[in-house]
């Protein structure tokens, strides 16, 4: 039972009582991310993120390490399109502790400068760590080339550039802008008393006045009108394959139907992107896994449709095999999926991935840090109650709507496909 | 609240873990053998690897396809994976699908026939992992490390993985002799968690393998660690990446070493708490250098590493190195501070519960007490072990393992050595 409510100034609570373990998550959802930035200003959502764990008026900067930890605790926070969110699960004897630090990350941060500086040259060490990756780059560039108009076409982390010139008064006019109660949830899950969870968040949370958020900047994407491609040629010793393509938002009616059909394609992955339920996706029987992987043409293939607040990518990835070809893989997983888009599904095919995705639903949730998860990220991208309503809207789907939705999105004018060549490096090659 | 777990060991030698866990309606099994790579024999490294993945791809039983058809309509995961000592097999599903699930699970782990299309597949891609690595400034530094470290052929020198000319080598019937050596009865735990009475999963179990029978043969003895006695700096240049990694290592202790516990609130100390303690404190925190610095600490049955890892840009290689150095050299001066041996301890104790909140996470902690013969009751134990930890026993650890004039050190990435 998830007990709901709202505060005088704005902020959603939502409470779960899970008496397994004797602990407690708390959760700290906030409306913006990096679709939230414009020119110059790319990877400030997530640099905030790094600054509101470096002291608040009451959390003396030596006195941030070890806050949690005192308690066993861990603690976490992460940034992407739609949202920026903070964590720490501990005893639930620290559940004082837990709301206390969220109700300081709200309104009293510090941004000292000489913090700010430091930071700057530790998310470039994040960004160049992911650069070391040629997946990573794939996918920066590949996305980037799906939009034109819609802001989330950049990454999370920011372009190199802003991460150099922004200053401390970009960080934190962007962090009074959003920090505000009336732009965010908190969720509390696990071995805790609702009315007394509640009692506490007032304590803590009650005073911090409302503020008016930035109305989020929103476009529509227009329609692609052609396939697009990026072809990276760069030193490495593997050739990673590609595709992306414009997919629903999580409300619209597509959203299950894609979900199947992607577990159709590639295996169920479920809807927990933090943990992805910390089980592997079954893929043996999936489309692409026997296409490829077991035909030798692909190392491994995988598939990721994330639930969004608004329409973003459905992707499809492949290690080409050694001794393999980028050309037999694009030719592989075209056809795999001309052949749905032409026939549908098969007949107890859809029956197999929807028992495939109850699972991993319950999978999804097992643990108080990812039911909170689950409940703060669906309330942040649409309500919370649709999180609890996902197995009657998977329930309902149709052969005939996979088959549609296959004819829609998985179209070539939709798609952008990206390759990465390597190439023999400065070193010689490896 | 106690694990409580049933453990029961088989007449053929196969023990059985099992504990109930109610939170989701669902089990996870974990089935470990002593097959990992240590047993992969000279010149032959990677057969354990690429054993585990051929592992599910047919048994006498149940070919590739019945496997699939057993698990997928019923949303079950399995999957093999791989370690210095074991193989294991994990498994996932829902408690109604268990009845399905197991005999598959046992299946794969105890009579896999290893197919021949299938060797050559998954060779393939095991030999693109190893190609991948070889682009991974962080797999070649910690390769590094361990070939500096374990030298001589010592399991602990040799990546799990294998290397492109020895898994080139690997045929079918190399894994059929490797399994038919070393995975038996008496080499294999089988641990179940979930939302079941802990007896009837253990009879569930023990019905499905109490009929298996054989005898495993001893694993390969591993060479001498040798002794360091001075610095070594290994440099891996990979001009294209955009930071360097760097690994900085000593041999560790065997997770039956009685300092084992001192170690580990070391190590907390040193490299791992809040944002990687004293470490994270210097190089993240306070000169802003890297988004990763930490210690950790592979306590197997063999010493395995104490290391140090960060990603730095390639101008801030040294001054990272000349960090760890000093903050290890103030260490050992000064010692930790009083509450920096507390707040540890504390973590580590308090953080048990989180480890063991999943399916997941107590099977693989239920395991690992087995492997390495914790007794039943590790779970109600470990805080009194943690807790018995004193101030100088985390000193005179400190001073046994930490010595940065005896340090491998190994650079990988965009990085060609110190300026003159």
């Amino acid at each position: 039972m998830v007990h709901e409510e709202r505060l005088d100034n704005g902020l959603t609570v939502l409470v779960q009582e899970v008496h397994t373990a004797p602990l407690a998550s708390v959760w700290c959802w906030y409306r913006v991310g990096s679709r939230d930035e414009g020119p110059g200003q790319t990877g400030v959502s997530h640099w905030v993120e790094h600054m509101n764990f470096k002291g608040t008026t009451n959390i003396p900067r030596d006195q941030v390490k070890g806050i949690i930890e005192q308690f066993g605790g861990s603690w976490n926070g992460y940034t992407w399109i739609d949202q920026t969110t903070y964590l720490e699960t501990a005893a639930a004897s620290a559940l004082d502790r837990m709301l206390f630090i969220e109700a300081e990350r709200m309104a009293r941060c510090l941004y000292d400068p000489a913090d700010c500086e430091s930071e700057r040259t530790v998310i470039i060490s994040e960004l160049q760590g992911g650069e070391n990756d040629p997946e990573q780059r794939l996918d920066t560039e590949i996305t980037a080339t799906a939009f034109k108009a819609h802001p989330y076409r950049h990454p999370t982390i920011g372009w190199l550039h802003d991460l150099t010139t922004m200053t401390r008064e970009d960080l934190y006019g962007h962090y009074r802008r959003y920090y505000v109660p009336n732009n965010a949830t908190l969720v509390v899950v696990g071995d805790v008393e609702t009315g007394d969870v509640l009692r506490r968040v007032r304590d803590q949370f009650g005073g911090i006045p409302a503020g008016t958020p930035s109305r989020r900047a929103t476009t529509a994407e227009p329609p692609q009108g052609g396939e697009r491609r990026v072809h990276l040629r760069r030193p490495g010793t593997t050739a990673y394959w590609r595709a992306v393509y414009h997919a629903p938002a999580f409300t619209e009616a597509d959203f299950f139907p894609m979900l199947a059909l992607d577990a159709m394609l590639t295996g169920a992955s479920g809807l927990n992107i933090w943990s992805g339920g910390g089980v592997a996706t079954p893929q043996r029987s999936a489309r692409l896994y026997r296409g490829l992987v077991n035909t030798g043409l692909a190392s491994s293939v995988g598939g990721f449709l994330a639930p969004t607040a608004e329409p973003f990518l459905y992707s499809i990835a492949a290690t080409v095999a050694h001794g393999q070809t980028l050309a037999a893989v694009e030719r592989a997983v075209l056809e795999e999926c001309d052949r749905i888009v032409a026939d549908g599904p098969r007949v107890g095919e859809l029956d197999k991935v929807l028992a495939q995705l109850r699972a991993r639903f319950v999978f999804d949730a097992g643990s108080v840090t990812d039911l909170a998860h689950q409940l703060g990220y669906f309330a942040t991208i649409a309500r919370w109650q649709d999180w609890l309503a996902i197995g009657d809207r998977l329930a309902a789907v149709t052969p005939e709507e996979v088959h549609a939705a296959a004819r829609r999105y998985l179209a070539a004018d939709n798609r952008t496909i990206g390759m990465f060549e390597p190439v023999a490096g400065e070193g010689g090659g490896h | 609240m106690a694990l409580a777990p049933v453990r029961r060991v088989l007449p053929n030698g196969l023990t059985i873990v099992t504990a109930r866990n109610r939170l989701i309606p669902a089990v996870s099994l974990a089935i470990g053998v002593n097959a990992g790579a240590s047993a992969d024999a000279a010149g032959a490294e990677g057969t354990a690897a690429l054993a585990a993945r051929v592992l599910d791809k047919g048994t006498a039983r149940f070919d590739a396809d019945a496997i699939a058809d057993e698990l997928e309509g019923r949303g079950a995961s399995l999957g093999v994976g791989v370690g210095r000592q074991q193989i294991v097999v994990s498994a996932t599903c829902l408690v109604g699908d268990l009845a399905a699930v197991l005999p598959v699970a046992c299946a794969v782990a105890r009579e896999p026939n290893f197919p021949a299309h299938e060797v050559a597949t998954r060779r393939a891609e095991l030999l693109t992992v190893i190609q991948e690595a070889a682009d991974d400034p962080g797999a070649v530094a910690v390769d590094a490390l361990g070939a500096t470290l374990y030298p001589g052929g010592h399991p602990l020198g040799r990546p799990v993985r294998g290397t492109a000319a020895s898994v080139g080598r690997l045929g079918r019937d190399e894994l059929v002799a490797f399994h038919r050596r070393h995975v038996a009865p008496g080499a294999t735990t089988v641990v179940a968690v979930g939302d079941v009475d802990a007896e009837a999963l253990a009879e569930h179990v023990a019905t499905e393998l109490g009929g298996w029978h054989g005898l495993a043969a001893p694993m390969p003895g591993a060479p001498p660690i040798p002794p360091r006695t001075e610095r070594a700096l290994v440099v891996k240049p990979m001009p294209d990446k955009a930071q360097a990694d760097v690994a900085y290592g000593f041999v560790g202790l065997a997770r039956r070493d009685p300092d084992y516990y001192p170690a580990l609130v070391m190590n907390n100390a040193l490299g791992q708490y809040a944002l990687g303690g004293r470490l994270g404190d210097s190089i993240r925190e306070r000169q802003g250098m890297a988004y990763y610095v930490y210690s950790a600490l592979d306590a197997a049955l063999e010493p395995g590493p104490l290391m140090v890892r960060a990603g730095v840009a390639a101008a801030n290689v040294e001054r990272t190195i000349d960090s760890i150095d000093r903050e290890i050299a103030a260490i050992l001066s000064d010692g930790f501070t009083r509450p920096e041996v507390e707040d540890a301890k504390r973590y580590l104790i308090g953080s048990l519960p989180r480890q063991l909140e999943t399916n997941a996470g107590i099977a693989g902690f239920l395991l690992s007490v087995e492997t390495y013969g914790l007794g039943i009751d590790h779970d109600v134990r470990l805080p009194e072990r943690i807790g018995a930890v004193s101030y100088d026993d985390v000193m005179r650890v400190a001073r046994r393992l930490l010595d940065p004039a005896r340090a491998v050190v190994v650079v990988a990435g965009p990085w060609s050595g110190p300026a003159a």
